[in-house]
């Protein structure tokens, strides 16, 4: 294919080589290339959320992100959350608090709530709010969403 | 909803980027892309080339100049958001970052980007009009700079060329005892504004003068027409005042409401938005007078 260009990721701790088109988006090429399919696709303008990730450990959307771009980059998914058998903070809490129906929005909420964690004040129910607010789920009405969120008291990242 | 193809370049260095926009035609620059990338996604642009000048290191970072600062144009809505030099000299800047978005798009999105993108409902247009911003821009036979307001042509149109890139823009030290208010009326926190609005009262002045008195009025609005638009007629009428009661406010408002020719769309009539900006202006100046001075 024309203009290609090799890059190279880690991905939830494991390095990856590949030759991408540089129009691929980065949700595309995890799914696609890489068989990640943790990330879910949405809109893919930036509206709903749903492909958001952990890109150098700033939460980003990976559908307003061309693969290229991320050359060089760490990247953290849905599968990098937790170890296996075991939750990360931000996964214990959601399942505690019944914040995901059909799953669709989790892999990005998890993405924004160990960004915003690090990131923003969490205190009360109003900035959790606002701080979900990119972030679309069409099942839950939210409030099992901003329930799990206050119920992490710890200011740590949350991923593992 | 997925490109159409395009080559791609990451140069490092400011001087290259500039060597392959000159030779190359149909490229487009992409920053922080959190605009572009919709529109690259949606086909309404289909560059042959796209130069990311992301990994040019020197078009990243805040520099205070006094109490004014320049930020480089790959400098993040987030960097800036939560610099505590910004808080310090513009604190108008800091609030208004809280509006911008989410904070994913908050860590990509940059101030470069947006000021070139001039999305008339966009923050940071209306600031750098607010704020008299100098512009930098660098081209193929040197640099330029211009005023803010001599920037924006029109909707998503600015005086940048193809063959040039944003690099920088200035922000001009306040006066001191610069009191500010920002707000903006969306449908959901973190969209686009139907309409926002900045206010910036200057206070000062001694008793050998005459007393206190407002030195300085500056008033800004985004999402009411193609691009962000400063009152002159209402700053006038407070410049000079000593005080500041529910009268005067009203006919501030009042000549903002009449001086703008918003339009309609999904989102908001244009009666709606003029009645908007006559409410926000009338809050913000209250609030902006009432707030004590920080320094």
């Amino acid at each position: 294919m024309a203009f290609e260009k090799r890059i190279r990721v880690t991905v939830n701790g494991r390095a990856f080589e590949r030759s991408v088109e540089p129009r691929l988006l980065l949700s595309d090429f995890l799914r696609e290339t890489l068989d990640l399919t943790g990330t879910h696709v949405g809109c893919e303008h930036g509206v709903c959320g749903a492909c958001t990730l952990l890109m150098n450990g700033d939460s980003v959307r990976s559908c307003l992100t061309l693969a290229v771009q991320a050359d060089g980059a760490e990247i953290i998914t849905v599968e990098g959350h937790g170890k296996a058998g075991e939750f990360s903070p931000a996964q214990e809490a959601f399942h505690a608090c019944h914040a995901l129906q059909c799953g669709f929005c989790t892999p990005g909420m998890l993405a924004t709530v160990v960004d915003a964690l690090r990131k923003l004040p969490l205190d009360s129910e109003a900035e959790v709010r606002e701080a979900l607010a990119g972030n679309l789920c069409r099942c839950t009405g939210y409030q099992h969403i901003v329930d799990a969120v206050l119920t992490i008291n710890t200011k740590e990242e949350g991923i593992s | 909803m997925k490109p159409a193809p395009f080559d791609y370049a990451a140069p490092a260095h400011l001087d290259e980027a500039l060597a392959i926009l000159a030779r190359t035609e149909n490229a487009k620059v992409i920053a922080g892309g959190q605009s572009l990338m919709p529109m690259l996604n949606f086909r309404l642009v289909r560059p042959d080339l796209l130069v990311d000048i992301s990994r040019i290191a020197a078009l990243r970072g805040i520099t205070g100049r006094g109490r004014g600062m320049s930020i480089s144009a790959m400098t993040s809505h987030h960097a800036v958001h939560t610099s505590p030099l910004v808080k310090e000299h513009f604190p108008i800047i800091s609030e208004a970052m809280g509006h911008v978005a989410h904070l994913a798009i908050r860590n990509r999105g940059t101030i470069g980007g947006s000021i070139s993108h001039a999305d008339p409902a966009a923050e940071w247009p209306m600031l750098a009009c607010l704020l008299d911003a100098k512009i930098h821009l660098a081209g193929p036979t040197g640099t330029r700079t211009l005023d803010a307001q001599a920037f924006f042509h029109g909707a998503m149109t600015t005086a940048l060329a193809p063959d040039e890139v944003l690099t920088k823009v200035d922000l001009p030290a306040l006066p001191r005892h610069t009191r500010h208010a920002f707000d903006e009326v969306a449908l959901r926190t973190g969209d686009y504004a139907i309409v926002a609005a900045g206010v910036l009262l200057s206070v000062g002045g001694s008793p050998l003068t005459g007393g206190k008195r407002i030195l300085d009025a500056r008033i800004a609005l985004t999402g009411v027409g193609e691009m962000p638009i400063r009152m002159r007629d209402a700053e006038a009428l407070l410049k000079g005042q000593k005080a500041i009661d529910d009268q005067l406010i009203e006919r501030v408002a009042c000549l903002v409401r009449d001086g703008i020719q918003p339009s309609s769309d999904l989102r908001a009539s244009a009666d709606f938005r003029r009645e908007l900006s006559f409410s926000l202006t009338k809050r913000l100046v209250k609030s902006a007078w009432e707030q004590r001075s920080q320094s």
